[in-house]
């Protein structure tokens, strides 16, 4: 068996009294998608920060490439130079226009020259219909337009693991699709990832495993059908259904 | 496709760049709007005539006036002695110009170790804040005072005794703990999201300040930096107290030789000439820099 890209290993993590995440265990190999899903506050949020090294965590181990990044003495802007996380809220750089937000860790990060990353830039772009857009400062795009230009920022370094925190839940319905498209697209590249997300239908399409978190336990696990269709635990079930009921399945 | 109204009447009332004409609704609506701001207009220039005038009017015909325009009016005497007050100004400006350059420099320096949360600094990060609440809470003329009378008193070896260099010493001092203050002010209105998302794209710390963090803080504080740059330039004519020669000290001199005090009025009408553009440009600055951020409302 390969090693996988990511391997977390009884993840436990609190705020003060409140253990926000407890007893956690995945693995993503590599070109797949792993989703997570769970009701608001469950700590899906808590557990991609935590992945990205922006908390610290309080037991366990997490491994990306073989290398445990928690050790005391890993290098956190090394690790995160192999990880790309995309936020709920985009925390796209506002002074800077589409153009040099994509360009700017290539640059300084990598060591790239300037022509070249801004060729690969208008590149990724093009690809997700975003060209006339490059000059233009982030105020000037809608959401959707702004949340694709946050992924094609965090791809732009060549991650080996992308991190999505419910890119699409500060969006209208409409934007929704073309930001959940770019996603596919990627999934097609190879991009390996780890996802939290409200959206049922989109976990079903991307998913190669599915958890479910609950209080900060993952309560079940396995392929989307397994899942989403036939869940065992009472706590899938009803959950499930109350996301059924919002129509969002 | 051709537009119907220029060949109709010539010209086109108004020019929106396609075959739109405005309806009548329209048009009534402009023109309610037009002859309402033309009545604004007027109803302004009226009353500032009024006020202004009256007030005007009240002074000259006053008992005092003729004293008092002697005193503090005598231009043929002013334009005698404005050139020695142009003079003096060159040293506030050249000491402006030296001093903010010194404050721009030592005030982001001490703004980024007070904002700074590395554990080797917290030395630098105590002493900082002590000097920051100490040199904001004593007059500048005091201070001025200290280091222009007191540093000589000390008769060290190598030490100057030039007032000119000590004078914009205590500027110096006094204005970076003003201007430390706004930038800090700056770099904490900037979310700590902006650089979450820097440093998960792998920028380190440095980075994430150079490139993300201050630029966006600077357009926040540049407004209030401007109108620390006009308090300073004024405050530059306290040091004449050391005996500098400057603006005010001119002025100082020339009104004791002839009991007159209109040198004094020269000066003011000196320093107002490069205060008050500087004030309008700041207002216009934070004016845009409101419009921007209101644009950028969200995310
Ligand atoms: N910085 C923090 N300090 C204290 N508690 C926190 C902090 N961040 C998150 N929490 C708590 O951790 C729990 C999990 O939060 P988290 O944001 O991970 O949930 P989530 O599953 O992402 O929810 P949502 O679907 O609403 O985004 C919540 O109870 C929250 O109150
Ligand atoms: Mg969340």
């Amino acid at each position: 068996m390969t090693q996988p890209v990511l391997e977390v290993k009884q993840l436990r993590k609190s705020y003060g009294s409140e253990v926000v995440l407890e007893d956690i265990s995945f693995s993503v190999p590599v070109h797949t998608a792993t989703v997570f899903i769970g009701s608001s506050g469950s700590g899906k949020s808590t557990l991609l920060r935590c992945i990205n090294l922006l908390d610290q965590i309080d037991d366990g181990s997490i491994e990306l490439d073989g290398e445990d990044i928690t050790a005391v003495d890993a290098d956190v802007d090394k690790v995160r130079r192999k990880l790309g996380i995309v936020f709920q809220s985009f925390n796209l750089f506002p002074h800077m226009k589409v153009i040099d937000n994509i360009t700017l860790a290539p640059m300084k990060v990598q060591g790239i020259s300037k022509e070249v990353a801004r060729e690969s830039a208008y590149k990724l772009l093009d690809r997700f219909g975003l060209h006339d857009k490059a000059e233009d400062y982030p105020d000037r795009l809608s959401g959707g337009q702004q949340q694709r230009v946050a992924i094609i920022r965090s791809i732009a370094v060549a991650p080996r693991l992308l991190l999505l925190d419910e890119i699409t839940s500060a969006l209208d319905p409409v934007l929704v699709n073309e930001v959940l498209s770019t996603v596919r697209d990627l999934k097609i590249e190879g991009m390996t990832m780890v996802l939290a997300t409200h959206e049922m239908g989109f976990a079903k399409q991307v998913a190669d495993e599915v958890c479910f978190l609950h209080h900060g336990k993952i309560l079940e696990w396995g392929t989307p059908e397994q899942i989403l269709e036939s869940p065992k635990q009472p706590e899938t079930k009803e959950f499930l259904q109350r996301v059924h009921e919002a129509g969002r399945l | 496709m051709g537009r119907p109204s220029e060949s109709d009447s010539g010209k086109t009332p108004y020019d929106f760049g396609g075959t739109w004409i405005p309806s009548p609704l329209e048009i009534n609506r402009r023109a309610a709007r037009k002859s309402r701001n033309r009545r604004n207009a007027l109803i302004a220039i009226s009353s500032s005539v009024v006020v202004i005038g009256g007030l005007i009017l009240i002074a000259v015909t006053s008992p005092g006036w003729k004293s008092l325009s002697d005193t503090f009016f005598a231009w043929a005497y002013g334009v005698e002695v404005l050139p020695k007050i142009i003079l003096g100004f060159g040293t506030n400006v050249a000491l402006t110009l030296i001093a903010s350059s010194c404050v721009a420099t030592l005030g982001l320096s001490i703004a980024l170790i007070r904002t700074s949360r590395s554990p080797a600094l917290a030395p630098f990060r105590i002493l900082a804040t002590l000097y920051v609440d100490v040199f904001r809470g004593i007059p500048m003329l005091l201070v001025i005072l200290l280091v222009g009378f007191g540093i000589p008193a000390l008769r060290i070896q190598g030490l100057t005794n030039n007032v000119l260099i000590l004078g914009t010493l205590a500027v110096v001092i006094t204005y970076t703990a003003y201007v430390a203050e706004v930038i800090r002010s700056g770099i904490l209105t900037i979310h700590p999201s902006q650089r979450a998302a820097a440093r998960s794209l792998g920028l380190s710390h440095f980075q994430s300040l150079r490139y993300v963090v201050l630029p966006q803080a600077f357009r926040r504080v540049t407004p209030p930096l401007l109108n620390d740059l006009v308090a300073l330039i004024k405050d530059t004519g306290l040091v004449s107290i050391l005996g500098v020669t400057d603006a005010v000290r001119a002025a100082q001199i020339a009104s004791s030789r002839s009991f007159n005090y209109t040198p004094y009025v020269m000066a003011a009408i000196v320093f107002l000439l490069v205060t008050i553009p500087l004030t309008r440009f700041t207002d216009r600055t934070l004016r845009r820099s409101i419009e921007r951020q209101n644009a950028t409302g969200v995310a």
